[in-house]
């Protein structure tokens, strides 16, 4: 599955691929039209449609044995536009299509038009804006052209804004613009590296750029706006302004899209821009401003999470860590003594990555909506006693937590194993060890939560009054069940058969070693959560564990410091000006770096 | 230097005054009027790149004017939601309210 | 070609224009300053031979955004900007323009250093135009190679009007936007909608139907057409439609369900999505551009009047 082949015909079952882009944006045209009650049912009809198309593909692909190919209009690339399925778009398709699914499915009760009104706002707008996203993701992983990128990363954005906002509270308005004019920032800027790549070699297509690109400056410049411009709108860290207010005020089913896939659509394009673009292009130095700023997204968003007081921003604040892991394949790709990027186990490991967080935050998000729902506030001191209430939704939030932190045989575990090995193949170990401090520090605010959530505190939360039961369907329960135990259970697939794994890594996840290598880690993350953790000592809770907290005092002393630092750090860099210097900067180091290091 | 190169440094001096508008001002408006200038500014490097491949029956490149269209099309629909966003926020946190609106509170005030 | 003293002056005042539309204290100048800045940039496309650019800046990026950014900034007017944002330290100012220089200098310097003779596609274009039947070869790429971008965008379009209308509040769900009117009845705005939009709609037409083979097409008739309606509504002399009217959400979905659906038919008829018919490729072109233009013409208003603001009336 090498780039370097000229996909330039098309293949059998390319027609799959244009059913995956039409499908999707069918049903959004057609739920507008019909609008009033219709919406919702327009895109239940077609949601199963969309799932059967990613399976086919799939399928088809393995069948097939190489990348699936479509000349749209018969046109050939440069003068046309190609789509091209090859074993990152095809995972990347079905994990979109399962999560889309789960999401209808919990959305349902949330959005459904209320009875006795022939149309109502908040329906209309999620059951149009959610295939919107879905056709946008799917073009994103299949179009092999660099414009039609930015068209499918402006309609993301688009139907991503007014998802933030659907609540119309003056907070996630707020949240929205800002969301809105620094992803068009970044849309800009991304634009502008386009425009010199069109200039210097006369074409978009990936596959023919990858033939004429060269190491020289205005590629550099290029690839220097390109990335920064994506950073921007895959908010890592210094670039996060916009991402925790947004995630945490949108609705539940809306929080599970954005964090769970419209951020990875941005990276996928990074990905694509590295990997297939200019693998042969030496940047080994910028990779580690890259994987640089992923290690600071991952402590600096971890320890933020573990400091917060509401539950979803502790989850916002997690996907701002776990994007930073992402971004830690670019140097790991980096095989030594060549600096060129080759499809292996960190660009594996990676998606892996990508797609069990798809699945675990979508999972978190749906539980934490149903708390808020059931209790009325999701403040995570206030949580004791929700695991008698919800006892489906506690247990969903904590597979998907654990499947988080890399509990085998989840996607996460097989992902960071794949990381580690290529971190000690490529003699990289600082990023190892930045992989297992996150591990830790994920652990840490997990276990917090689940800790909380488990603590019994009589008196604390009762179920709401009589008849609020009904906020949470049977439904909305079970959709976080199934993404959690999809999440968990990730490793265990054969993905072999669509991504480049190194011989032999998927080792059986279920051996003493793997295990016992979590148990640790969930240990020292149950000690971060003591420590770091917010902890209500009014309540009444069992004496152990009181005596436990007393203890841990003096450290909790140092660690609260330590955490309040990064809090001022965050108030800083959330500011817009700081934040936009910031991403000047990340382009001119990011430029230079390119430049210098040859 | 020719028309295309004159441009080319225009529209990199745009690119750059625009994202000092962006990010310095802190008015959303004033905002989406530099991230405006910051988008003719990249449509023009475009330009500039058709112009210099210009053929034989074809002044200019017609990819990138393609493109720009698309571009400039995309860059007002930002432009209505950015504003949109803008207008609403401004309704909901300001305490001033329409005249419209002051009637219908006092109407169902009395129900 | 060589620069002439009408470029020279053409980027002086389209830079000093640029500059004051960031730099200006109060918005509202700022506004109109970007006004002129766009119809200017239009000449400036069409130094660089670039015609259907200018027509689309013009008509899209000068008027259409204008008459947003002034209605924007009039509704602002009068009420009281709560500032929720702190402005930037001197220090920080400073950084932030030395950056931006920087940034503007290397992206100048690549500019310049761009390879001579050009990559183009344009022969290629030239070539393969006589299958299309289209003499204009942006509307070739628009319509036909690049079709699938174009679709795309047509779908853009209509999310940002859910966007958009997603914005209003519950109650005023199903009521109508307000565009910005004019405050005299039988001033200067009304004589302007009377006369304006018979000759508007007509040139709109013109300038769609030649865009098959001059400079023109779809987006710069459609948006002619848009303006025209524009103005009839902010004169007050039609109303602006509710948002659940039914032939307004077919309006604004036509052109890209045609599209769409032309693309699928292209499996069967010609072999391939987005494929065209041998020998009968330019009257489906058409075909889809006219309801394109008819969504264009639709949508943009739409998107000027913004999210509704009545309750609907019974």
């Amino acid at each position: 599955m090498q780039a370097s082949v000229a996909y330039l015909t098309g293949t059998d079952g390319g027609f799959l691929l244009v059913l995956a882009l039409v499908i999707p944006l069918a049903g959004a045209l057609l739920a507008f039209v019909c609008g009033g009650r219709q919406v919702e049912r327009v895109v239940f009809c077609v949601m199963p449609f969309g799932l059967a198309v990613a399976l086919a593909i799939a399928l088809t692909q393995r069948l097939v044995g190489a990348p699936l190919v479509y000349l749209i209009g018969r046109w050939t690339p440069p003068l046309g536009v190609a789509l091209r399925a090859d074993g990152l778009s095809v995972v990347m398709i079905v994990i979109t299509a399962v999560v889309m699914g789960g999401i209808c499915s919990f959305a349902s009760a949330d959005f459904c038009t209320p009875e006795g009104s022939s149309e109502s706002r908040a329906p209309f707008a999620f059951w149009i804006l959610l295939p919107a996203v879905w056709a946008a993701m799917n073009t994103i992983f299949l179009a092999g052209d660099l414009f039609t990128l930015y068209v499918a990363l402006e309609l993301l954005t688009f139907a991503a804004v007014p998802l933030v906002c659907l609540d119309g509270r003056a907070e996630t308005l707020q949240a929205a613009l800002r969301y809105l004019l620094f992803a068009l920032l970044g849309s800009a800027l991304y634009l502008a590296g386009t425009t010199l790549m069109y200039g210097d070699y006369g074409t978009l297509d990936i596959v023919l750029l990858s033939q004429r690109v060269r190491a020289e400056p205005v590629l550099f410049v290029a690839a220097a706006l390109m990335t920064t411009g994506l950073l921007a709108k895959t908010a890592l860290f210094p670039l996060h302004l916009w991402l925790p207010p947004a995630h945490a005020g949108a609705p539940a089913a809306a929080s599970a899209v954005l964090s769970g896939l419209v951020v990875k659509g941005s990276f996928f394009v990074a990905v694509r821009l590295w990997f297939d673009v200019m693998p042969h292009v030496p940047a080994s130095a910028a990779m580690q401003v890259l994987a640089g700023l992923g290690v600071g997204a991952i402590l600096f968003g971890s320890v933020e999470a573990l400091r917060q007081k509401r539950l979803k921003l502790l989850i916002a604040y997690s996907t701002l860590a776990q994007i930073g892991y992402l971004f830690l394949i670019f140097p790991l790709a980096c095989p030594p003594g060549s600096a060129q990027l080759v499809r292996d186990g960190a660009l594996a490991g990676g998606m892996l990555q990508a797609m069990s967080h798809a699945t675990a935050k979508a999972a978190m998000f749906m539980v934490a909506g149903l708390i808020y729902a059931e209790l009325g506030h999701d403040r995570i001191v206030g949580l004791g006693n929700v695991a008698r209430i919800l006892p489906t939704s506690v247990l969903a939030f904590g597979l998907a937590g654990l499947a988080l932190i890399g509990l085998p045989p989840s996607g996460a575990y097989v992902a960071k194993d794949l990381l580690l090995d290529a971190a000690s193949a490529t003699s990289q170990w600082w990023w190892a060890l930045a992989i297992q401090a996150g591990g830790i520090l994920a652990a840490g605010y997990v276990l917090l939560v689940i800790m909380h959530m488990l603590a019994p505190a009589p008196g604390l939360a009762a179920p709401g009054p009589a008849g609020s039961r009904k906020h949470v369907s049977r439904y909305q329960e079970a959709a976080a069940l199934a993404l959690a135990l999809c999440s968990l259970l990730l490793g265990l697939f054969p993905w072999g058969n669509y991504l480049p794994l190194p011989q032999g890594s998927l080792s059986n996840p279920l051996t003493f070693k793997a295990l016992s290598g979590s148990v640790w880690t969930i240990l020292a993350g149950a000690v971060l959560a003591i420590s770091l953790g917010r902890w209500d000592f009014r309540l009444n809770h069992r004496p152990l564990t009181r005596n436990l907290l007393l203890a841990f005092r003096p450290v909790r002393r140092t660690c609260l410091g330590i955490s309040r630092i990064n809090a001022e750090l965050d108030a800083r860099l959330r500011q817009w000006p700081v934040a936009g210097a910031c991403l000047l900067f990340v382009l001119i180091v990011f430029g230079i770096t390119l430049v210098v290091a040859r | 230097m020719s028309t295309a190169t004159l441009a080319g440094l225009t529209g990199a001096i745009l690119a750059g005054v625009g994202l000092y508008g962006l990010i310095i001002h802190p008015d959303p408006l004033r905002r989406i009027l530099a991230f405006n200038v910051l988008g003719s500014g990249v449509f023009l490097l475009f330009g500039i790149i058709a112009r210099r491949g210009a053929a034989i029956g074809a002044l200019a490149d017609p990819v990138p004017q393609a493109m720009v269209i698309t571009g400039i099309v995309v860059a007002f629909a930002a432009t209505a939601l950015a504003v949109a966003l803008l207008i609403r926020l401004g309704a909901q946190t300001d305490p001033v309210v329409t005249q419209a609106d002051k009637q219908d509170l006092a109407r169902r005030a009395d129900d | 070609m060589i620069v002439q003293t009408l470029d020279i002056g053409l980027a002086a005042l389209v830079l000093t224009l640029a500059g004051y539309t960031v730099l200006a204290r109060a918005t509202f100048p700022a506004v109109v300053s970007y006004v002129a800045y766009g119809l200017l940039l239009s000449l400036i496309w069409v130094r660089l031979f670039s015609v259907d650019v200018a027509l689309t800046e013009a008509a899209i990026g000068g008027g259409l955004t204008g008459v947003l950014l002034i209605g924007a900034a009039g509704k602002r007017r009068g009420t009281a900007v709560a500032a929720t944002e702190l402005d930037p330290t001197q220090p920080l100012r400073w950084a932030i323009m030395a950056l931006c220089a920087l940034a503007a200098l290397a992206l100048a310097t690549v500019v310049v250093s761009l390879p001579d003779p050009a990559p183009t596609l344009a022969p290629q274009a030239m070539e393969n135009i006589a299958t299309t039947g289209l003499g204009n070869p942006v509307t070739a790429v628009l319509i036909a190679y690049r079709a699938f971008d174009t679709m795309l965008e047509k779908c853009v379009l209509v999310i940002a009007v859910v966007g958009v209308w997603s914005l209003a509040c519950d109650r005023c769900w199903g009521g109508a936007p307000d565009v910005p009117r004019a405050v005299a009845r039988g001033g200067t705005l009304t004589f302007f909608a009377q006369v304006l939009p018979p000759l508007g709609i007509l040139i709109g037409i013109r300038i769609f139907w030649i865009g098959a083979d001059e400079p023109g097409g779809a987006f710069q008739g459609g948006a002619i057409l848009a303006a025209m309606w524009v103005i009839i509504m902010m004169a007050g002399l039609t109303d602006v439609p509710a948002i659940s009217k039914r032939w307004l959400r077919i309006a604004l979905a036509a052109g890209p369900i045609v599209f769409l659906g032309v693309g699928i038919l292209g499996f069967a008829a010609a072999g391939g999505f987005l494929a065209y018919p041998h020998g009968f490729a330019k009257p489906v072109i058409i075909f889809v551009e006219i309801f394109m233009t008819l969504s264009i013409a639709a949508t943009l208003p739409m998107l000027v009047g913004g999210a509704p603001i009545r309750a609907p009336r019974p």
